[in-house]
């Protein structure tokens, strides 16, 4: 269509792009100056904020907790949510709207609610700190996105490939290897990587079930924010907005060759 | 029937100048060059990216003209953007307005231009009678078939009485009986109402059925122009002799020409034609006779008006009305050949056969 | 042959994400609120303790404030978002690939980083007082953060992308030749927009708004870190009971009544969204 429209809503949606990225951007900037405080612009750069974060030794512990944790969290709610994903996209079920609403109520739950609730039953078994048991509970909260990201990825897989395989005299078990799983595994990869990113950036769990021991990143940038505001928080959060930065470049990689390598099935 | 809907002045004449669009490097339509004349029913016919639907979207002011000029009633139409153009349109998919009933998508346009409410009443309700779903007013789009969608939005395209129709494959989603009625029905319309059509479509029979004229497209630049019996039995080329339906194109060098009448050789065998255009001693060319034209015997004739060939039949389809065969005439030169299902008994596949066709109904194409 | 019955249905594998559920998500909660409420005792009690509570001037106040915010941020998303979506819907795909990038960026990176970087942005020495200082327009910073202002602005920022793609999932459904059509028959771009678009776009404002409120009535980090002393949201209350007054029973009556505003307005949004696109997945 010829562009008739007015010049206001290009105008507009600029002026909004530059808004949502800015602060973020900001962030990254005064995180590489070299002055005694944070300043925007920096009067002079340097890598000082980095070097204090890498080099402080509980800043350094809590992001090994988070990249466990995280991997944790990551490594179950891919396995059981590809599984769920898959059944909810090819089986004959009744309510499977109702099942999947289910699935996806951890977003909707406040988090604080479920954090006091997993807290409330940590505390009692005295798993408050425990890696293992906070990735775990991360898991529930990664379950949606990764259902979201492969409900649509598996969607795109034609049943008919799945019905000719089984057809051939192949057994479900080899499909579901042979077949589903090469074809859906951009699908997969890209919840995995997303699970990994909502694990890592979770905050309000992490308070509660982390006690001393399992301090995570978000929760050591959080306590930062509530006591002193150091400087090397900026390093921290260019931290994490450089891995949110890789993850979907990653994402972006992935759906890339798969668009490449398969005939695309999906737009 | 109902006779209130009338197109709202003579007019509708539109001329194409040169009109060349571009994507990228590619010119999608190129030079093309149309005179459509008020009142007519004018077909864009062409394979998938022929560039017809191009065309239609720069008369509708939806593609910009890179090149040349849209002129409606002498106009040139490019300012006007195509809220301003006034024309109905009919979407392939229909677009019928899922959110309004019938009624309401019919009143569009009318409200659109604030009518007032007693004139929008009434002339919707007669576009819906003539397209008989009076009783459909409260409906909407999904309680509807398809080709009740159609008539709506035939119906929502004529109630503003335009003095132009585009439409867009409005047939292309409907089965094969239904679209023939909807093609008797839209024609029927256009007849009663007078207005000009310009009519996109990919289907050589439903071109064929409701045109006054057909314009023939091919890599965005016009073929042929001319009136449905004209461009299936003069075909100018071999892309429109091909595309109108069945044709034998026997390839060959000419050998000798008289006046309106030239010799082709074909292998061993020479044949004689009527020239589409004039051509040079030595060229090659092609021989173009339709399958129908062919008559099948089993003995071998003399008349000096017809062509002749002997063969062998390779296949013999049975499709109700007629049977088509082919006929091997040479080492590797077959003809195609459709009998009506009248008359003696067909051949048998291996049966030694005759064929003849009139030298009036063979025509010299240059590929 | 066992083994081929059990792999023949695909809908056992849905069993694992259900029992994982249960274990980490229903069975916490509902042992939590049964736990705590039981010790106030009877049902009467419960009750009585839940009116008291509702009741309490933190409460009603923390409510209201929550509401009102949410309500805010839904508005100001939408009014914000709207253009945006319709723009990303139209556009071609140089500048599609742009704006969703400008979107998506922020919405995967984490809460606490984008509340954070608000807050570098809007205190008393951030970057925006510096500027307008430094180039005269004010002569004392202006309070931006700390104020029910910071919330709104973190909160919006935070959810705008949600809205943005909710609304958009909702505008890529709509066949442009609708609005072809509409222009074809005649009709200027605002009537076509106002008639056309407008109504089919209307669905895709409703889940964006419900999802956005749905969200907005449990944020807890944005408003406790940009938030004033009297900006106190639902969400930081329950988190101050536990946390600082170890109050177990005022947590969970409070949770419980949050929740359930939750589960009413999901219940809408599940009647009108098909929840497979929810946040335009």
């Amino acid at each position: 269509m010829p562009e008739r429209s007015s010049r206001v809503l290009p105008i507009y949606v600029a002026a909004a792009c530059f808004v949502l990225l800015a602060p973020i951007v900001i962030v990254c900037v005064i995180s590489f100056g070299g002055d005694g405080y944070l300043k925007f612009p920096p009067d002079s750069f340097s890598l000082k904020w980095f070097a204090a974060f890498f080099g402080d030794s509980r800043w350094r512990q809590s992001l090994i907790s988070s990249a466990l944790i995280a991997l944790i969290a990551c490594v179950i709610s891919t396995v059981i949510g590809f599984l769920a994903a898959y059944a909810l996209v090819r089986a004959e079920m009744r309510a499977k709207k109702f099942i999947l609403s289910l699935m996806l109520m951890p977003i909707i739950v406040p988090t604080v609610i479920t954090a006091i609730a997993m807290y409330f039953l940590t505390a009692k078994f005295g798993l408050v700190g425990n890696m293992l048991w906070i990735g775990f509970c991360h898991a529930i909260i990664a379950l949606p996105i990764v259902l979201l990201i492969l409900l649509s990825a598996l969607q795109g897989v034609d049943p008919n490939l799945e019905r000719a395989a089984l057809g051939l005299g192949a057994s479900r078990l080899r499909v579901f290897f042979k077949v589903v799983i090469p074809i859906a595994w951009p699908g997969v990869v890209s919840a995995a990587l997303f699970a990994y990113l909502a694990s890592f950036d979770e905050l309000i769990i992490s308070l509660f079930l982390a006690g001393a021991r399992a301090q995570t990143l978000p929760v050591r940038i959080w306590n930062s924010l509530h006591l002193d505001i150091e400087p090397t928080i900026a390093a921290a959060a260019t931290f994490l907005i450089a891995l949110t930065g890789a993850i979907l470049i990653a994402d972006g990689a992935v759906r890339w060759l798969r668009g490449r390598s398969v005939g695309s099935t999906q737009p | 029937m109902n006779q209130g809907v009338r197109p709202s002045s003579a007019g509708g004449a539109i001329d194409l100048r040169g009109v060349t669009k571009l994507y990228g490097g590619l010119r999608v339509v190129d030079d093309i060059s149309l005179s459509i004349r008020p009142g007519e029913f004018f077909s864009l016919l062409g394979p998938s990216g022929s560039g017809k639907t191009t065309t239609l979207m720069m008369v509708a002011g939806f593609a910009d003209v890179d090149r040349g000029a849209v002129d409606v009633d002498g106009v040139d139409v490019a300012d006007l953007p195509p809220q301003k153009r006034g024309f109905g349109m009919v979407f392939q998919n229909y677009a019928i307005f899922p959110h309004l009933n019938v009624f309401e998508n019919v009143a569009f346009p009318l409200r659109a231009r604030h009518r007032p409410e007693p004139e929008i009443r009434e002339k919707v309700n007669r576009a819906l009678d003539l397209v008989q779903l009076g009783s459909f007013a409260s409906r909407f789009a999904r309680q509807l078939s398809g080709g009740q969608q159609q008539r709506v939005a035939i119906a929502r395209a004529i109630v503003f009485e335009p003095r132009l129709v585009l439409m867009d494959e409005p047939l292309g989603a409907l089965d094969k009986n239904l679209r023939y009625d909807m093609q008797v029905e839209i024609k029927e319309i256009q007849r009663r109402l007078g207005m000009t059509v310009v009519y996109v479509t990919h289907d050589q029979e439903e071109a064929m059925n409701m045109s006054d004229r057909i314009a023939i497209l091919n890599r965005g630049r016009v073929e042929q122009v001319g009136a449905p019996a004209e461009v299936y039995e003069r075909p100018q080329n071999a892309f429109v002799a091909r595309f109108l339906g069945e044709a034998n194109l026997l390839a060959g060098t000419v050998s000798a020409q008289a006046a309106d009448c030239a010799v082709l050789r074909v292998g061993e065998h020479s044949f004689r034609a009527r020239l589409a255009a004039p051509i040079e001693t030595g060229q090659p060319a092609s021989l173009f006779v339709r399958p129908e034209r062919v008559l099948l015997e089993a003995e071998a004739g003399t008349d000096e008006a017809w062509n002749h060939v002997g063969g062998e039949v390779r296949r013999a389809s049975f499709l109700g009305n007629i049977v088509r065969y082919l006929v091997q005439v040479g080492p590797s030169l077959a003809m195609r050949i459709d009998a009506q299902n009248a008359g003696p008994a067909p051949f048998a596949v291996g049966a030694r056969v005759f064929l003849k066709w009139a030298v009036a109904d063979s025509l010299l194409l240059v590929e | 042959m066992r083994r081929e019955a059990f792999w023949r249905d695909p809908a056992i594998l849905v069993y694992p994400a259900i029992a994982f559920l249960v274990i980490g998500f229903v069975i916490p909660l509902t042992w939590f609120f049964v736990a705590t409420l039981s010790e106030i005792g009877g049902p009467s009690a419960i009750l009585g303790q839940v009116v008291s509570i509702a009741s309490s001037r933190a409460v009603v106040s923390a409510l209201i404030t929550t509401n009102w915010i949410a309500l805010l941020v839904t508005a100001l998303t939408l009014l914000a978002g709207y253009p945006i979506a319709y723009y990303l819907s139209t556009g071609n795909r140089l500048r599609f690939t742009l704006v969703l990038f400008c979107i998506v960026v922020p919405y995967f990176t984490s809460v606490i980083v984008r509340t954070y970087s608000w807050m570098v942005l809007l205190g008393r020495n951030g970057v925006i007082n510096q500027a307008l200082l430094s180039l005269g327009v004010i002569d004392a910073p202006l309070p931006l953060l700390y104020n029910k202002l910071g919330v709104v602005i973190g909160m919006t920022y935070v959810l705008l992308p949600y809205m943005i793609l909710t609304l958009y999932a909702a505008m890529k459904a709509i066949d442009p030749s609708y609005m072809r059509a509409g222009l074809a028959l005649g009709a200027s771009r605002t009537y076509a927009f106002r008639r056309i678009y407008l109504p089919l776009s209307a669905h895709g404002a409703i889940s964006g708004s419900l999802i956005v409120f749905i969200l907005a009535i449990g944020f807890f980090i944005t408003p406790a870190l940009m938030g004033g002393p009297s900006d106190v949201m639902i969400a930081m209350l329950i988190e101050r009971s536990v946390e600082i007054m170890l109050d177990w029973q005022g947590a969970a009556i409070m949770s419980l009544l949050l929740l359930a505003l939750t589960l009413v307005l999901f219940a809408i949004y599940y009647r009108v969204t098909d929840v497979r696109r929810m946040m335009g997945a």
